[in-house]
């Protein structure tokens, strides 16, 4: 029960992009297409996952004055990790992704989840956690990938829905990311209002 | 010539911030007010210089002759981290004056990912090392660029009468995004 409550948290409630605007860099940045967006979100996740797991193991152990850079070597290592796989298993996406990869070490949502929920909770609560907040993430970044991609170059997941030359250009290259996002925390703001 | 091409390039046509997307939390995070954007700027470029040339060095001389290429995002990382908390305490003892000015924003950019983005772009650009901190110097001024002009319309922004749903963070955006689009007309210069 309780367990369930911090991963629908993440997932809603605290969705890290549209209630605590964390992780905006990738936001912006990779979601030129649903497909990237969702890439990123589950790299993101799956860090989120196993850095929240050890940091919540060694915690206890690790002195107070050198816990912040101790967590980020932990997260430095699995983002490692998840940059070897993906260039070895998805390199198009590997390609598409470029810097963002080894740029989550620094994205706030991972440092901040280990040390606000998985320093301070056991295990398998912080499993949940970063299950909830890495699926938010996913969730967030793959709807504002999917509306950019369908009004830039009218495609949804590279399946074209119109022809796309009459796409607004503008959605795939830098500004319409600003003005998408912009757009979609308003709408979210203001469903949140109504509940 | 050259150096002048990665200067003008770096500031305006890819602009980190507006181009490139990273900085985006100091970006919109201490963009409230001109002087604290000014002095986040100092600070960034500080730090971005120093950074880009310690992991510089580091990647040439340990990471390249030794082949543990793939310990670059760790051993950058850690570098940044190290080095800001070196210059914050150096920053303590030297220049009182210094540290109050740029002092709260210091810990701040450990997690600011324009600094490890440009360390990581410099190496993939293969550029030496006097190409490095030209581009680590002037995409530093191309984030204060960016963050002063939109701090300056968010001074402003402050007094207008907005609908309640896009007050706060949905305008912000969308000002990032039509500032975007103005910086879209540089990208013929290059």
């Amino acid at each position: 029960m309780n367990n369930l409550k911090v991963f629908t948290n993440g997932l809603f409630r605290e969705n890290p992009t549209f209630a605590l605007l964390l992780g905006m860099c990738p936001t912006l940045g990779v979601t030129t297409s649903a497909g990237n967006g969702m890439g990123m979100g589950l790299a993101t996740a799956f860090v989120l996952i196993m850095s929240n797991l050890v940091i919540a193991l060694v915690a206890n152990i690790i002195p107070d004055k050198i816990r912040i850079p101790s967590f980020i070597v932990i997260i430095a290592a699995f983002v490692t990790v998840v940059d070897l796989c993906m260039a070895a298993y998805l390199p198009a996406l590997h390609a598409s992704l470029g810097l963002f990869i080894p740029l989550i070490v620094v994205n706030c949502i991972v440092l901040g989840r280990a040390e606000a929920f998985a320093s301070k909770n056991r295990v398998i609560p912080s499993i949940f956690d970063g299950l909830g907040m890495g699926l938010g993430f996913t969730f967030s970044l793959t709807l504002l990938g999917a509306i950019r991609e369908f009004l830039g170059s009218g495609k949804m997941f590279n399946l074209s829905i119109y022809p796309d030359n009459f796409g607004m250009l503008i959605f795939v290259l830098a500004p319409g990311a600003f003005i998408a996002l912009g757009y979609l925390i308003a709408i979210v703001n203001r469903i949140r209002a109504k509940h | 010539m050259e150096y002048i091409l990665i200067f003008i390039t770096a500031v305006f046509v890819n602009n980190i911030v507006l181009a490139q997307f990273l900085g985006i939390c100091p970006f919109l995070g201490v963009s409230k007010k001109v002087s604290t954007a000014l002095g986040m700027t100092g600070a960034v470029t500080f730090v971005m210089i120093l950074a880009t040339i310690v992991t510089f060095i580091v990647q040439k001389t340990v990471l390249d002759p030794f082949h543990i290429g793939f310990m670059q995002t760790i051993t950058f990382i850690l570098i940044i981290a190290a080095l800001v908390q070196m210059v914050e305490i150096i920053l303590k003892k030297v220049s009182p004056s210094l540290y109050q000015a740029l002092g709260v924003f210091l810990p701040l950019i450990t997690t600011n990912c324009a600094v490890l983005g440009v360390a990581i772009m410099v190496i993939q650009k293969d550029f030496n090392l006097l190409q490095s901190v030209v581009f680590a110097g002037s995409t530093a001024l191309g984030f204060g660029l960016a963050l002063t002009i939109f701090a300056g319309i968010r001074e402003q922004l402050e007094l207008t009468d907005l609908p309640k749903g896009l007050k706060g963070s949905p305008i912000a955006l969308i000002t990032a995004g039509l500032l975007a689009m103005a910086f879209m007309g540089f990208s013929g210069i290059v």
